[in-house]
């Protein structure tokens, strides 16, 4: 079942082509991974799904729904939340606070402030923040602020996560770590989207993967097919 | 003894105690106080009221805001307009909606800018509002200034405290409720809150609105004060920097910050030009600059650190004691 779709989506930014013509699908329960070269136009494509940007053609239909031309606090409480490249998180917050906020505006239903708070803990446990709950986000370290990004995320309740670049700048004991937690999240029946440079973990994790080359999609299927893609492999590899 | 474990236990219930206690005081000061310290009073009443509507807003969400001097201003010329074709309350609330409606004037023009294009632009908009009540005023009225119908000191006195405790009310209700934190996260990251479900728009404006009515109705009951009052002693632009020096002179960390830099700023600027008149802004400006520098957290950061060490002091000093006893 496809739960998000989007044809025809273009971007430009002046005479350059950030996303041309893309049409791309996302099945319901899997992780679809996203590459491509720096400046391939992958975050525009995010930026685009979340209202950061607006479109200049084409249109996303999320769960039969039309979203194009929302604004970005809609997006999220319809159900698809997303992390940043480079981490966006309230610095002179705590944990704790960060998630709340999510809870309070972003998950749909109206709750308490102590309901949020409680229901904030669970989600740094799941994240495995619980004990920096109090801590300032400022002062967290860079793996764990980007787990931070992921429970706020999680905190608005979506039927869609998009990470990007969730595992970028990371040693490889915290890239296993997130991977699994990227699992986890998936079992807990949520739609992933991510874009990645790490290419043994996208093609480890990933059901499906879609390829972006100057804001054109150049190929999409599953990572072994990827793998052995002759147009994927010059363009990463060169001829 | 009930009540003293309360308040012991609830910190709230404390410092809302201890609010109402300071505000109680100030209601009954006119009776054993002279003249003189009422009308200070009023003044640093106003001054309080003007920086902690300003620090509600731009306090969380770092837009410096400019425009204070034009929601006083328009505050002054509501209630020289409407005088007394209508009871002093009335005007006073009068005064404050209409800020509200320009005040959604310009949060709808402005709030969509960010940093310093916010701050020049909102800047822009009071010489803007001066110079088109200036014209309309010329060309309508054809005169330059209007005379406003006086109150007496006393009555200036007990509505700007009216105001204050309104004012100090709204901001705890909104401080402690989900639009704080709101208003905090979009201070952090705009970005990032309107990702996670926060109508940045909708909180920034209507937060922006609701310290312009304080900043308004203060404006109304000082107009009373001045008994003759044209565009320029309206739209002062020195009413637009007061706040912001106030704030950051006080620390913006907590509510009491802006009002402690409040109160010290205006007995200070009193003090000075009452004794020093002919050095009184280069004293000011010397005093502002050595805060600056040399108190990055305000007047509050000073007052956090001595209590932090006093506090380390007493805890030593009990353990010293314990020890003695065992």
């Amino acid at each position: 079942m496809r739960i998000l779709e989007g044809e025809n989506v273009c971007k430009y930014f002046g005479g350059l082509k950030a996303v041309s013509g893309v049409d791309f699908h996302v099945d319901h329960g899997e992780i679809l991974g996203l590459i491509g070269p720096n400046g391939a136009g992958k975050t525009t494509l995010f930026n685009i799904i979340s209202a950061s940007l607006a479109n200049e053609t084409g249109n996303i239909h999320f769960d039969g729904k039309k979203i194009t031309g929302k604004k970005a606090h809609h997006i999220c409480r319809s159900g698809i939340a997303r992390t940043f490249q480079a981490v966006k998180i309230f610095g002179a917050m705590t944990a704790l606070e960060n998630v709340q906020v999510a809870l309070l505006f972003g998950c749909g239903t109206k709750i308490s402030k102590k309901q949020a708070s409680e229901q904030a803990m669970e989600w740094l446990e799941f994240v495995g923040l619980l004990k920096d709950s109090s801590t300032l986000a400022k002062d967290l370290t860079i793996a764990n602020q980007k787990r931070l990004e992921v429970a706020r995320a999680l905190a608005t309740n979506p039927k869609i996560l998009m990470l990007d670049e969730v595992i970028a700048g990371l040693n490889a004991t915290e890239t296993t770590e997130l991977m699994a937690l990227v699992r986890k999240i998936r079992d807990k029946g949520i739609t992933i989207i991510m874009i990645e440079h790490v290419m043994k973990a996208i093609m480890s994790i990933c059901d499906r993967i879609i390829v972006l080359h100057h804001g054109e999609k150049i190929a999409e299927g599953t990572p072994e097919a990827i793998a052995s893609n002759p147009t994927v492999i010059e363009i990463y590899l060169g001829k | 003894m009930e009540i003293l474990t309360l308040l012991k236990s609830n910190k709230t219930l404390r410092t809302a105690t201890i609010v109402v206690l300071i505000l109680l005081i100030l209601a009954t000061l006119p009776i054993y106080t002279p003249d003189y310290t009422i009308v200070l009073l009023s003044s640093i009443l106003m001054y309080v009221v003007l920086t902690v509507s300003w620090v509600l807003f731009s306090g969380p969400t770092g837009y410096i805001s400019l425009a204070p001097a034009a929601f006083i201003g328009v505050g002054i010329y509501s209630t020289a307009i409407l005088g007394d074709s209508m009871p002093f309350p009335v005007v006073v609330l009068v005064s404050g909606i209409v800020t509200i409606f320009i005040a959604l004037l310009v949060g709808a023009l402005t709030l969509r800018l960010k940093g310093i294009y916010f701050t020049i632009f909102t800047f822009g908009l009071l010489e803007l509002i001066r110079h088109l009540v200036l014209f309309l005023e010329l060309h309508l009225t054809g005169t330059r200034g209007r005379f406003v119908i006086a109150q007496d000191f006393i009555t200036v006195y007990f509505y700007m405290l009216i105001i204050l405790a309104v004012l100090l009310l709204v901001t705890f209700l909104i401080n402690r409720s989900k639009y704080g934190l709101a208003l905090r996260s979009i201070g952090q990251n705009e970005e990032a809150a309107s990702h996670i479900g926060v109508n940045v728009t909708t909180v920034k404006i209507a937060t922006f609105v609701i310290s312009a009515f304080f900043m308004g109705a203060a404006g109304a009951v000082m107009a009373t004060r001045w008994t003759y009052i044209d565009p320029g002693i309206a739209f002062n632009m020195f009413f637009s920097f007061m706040p912001v020096m106030m704030a950051l002179f006080g620390g913006m960390a907590h509510l009491y910050g802006p009002i402690i830099g409040s109160v010290v700023f205006t007995y200070l600027e009193e003090f000075l030009l009452t004794k020093l008149p002919e050095l009184y802004m280069m004293l000011f400006g010397a005093i502002f600059i050595v805060a600056i520098l040399y108190l990055p957290d305000g007047l509050l950061g000073v007052i956090q650190k001595g209590w932090a060490a006093l506090m380390r002091k007493v805890r030593k000093d009990n353990l010293g004691g314990n020890h003695a006893n065992s």
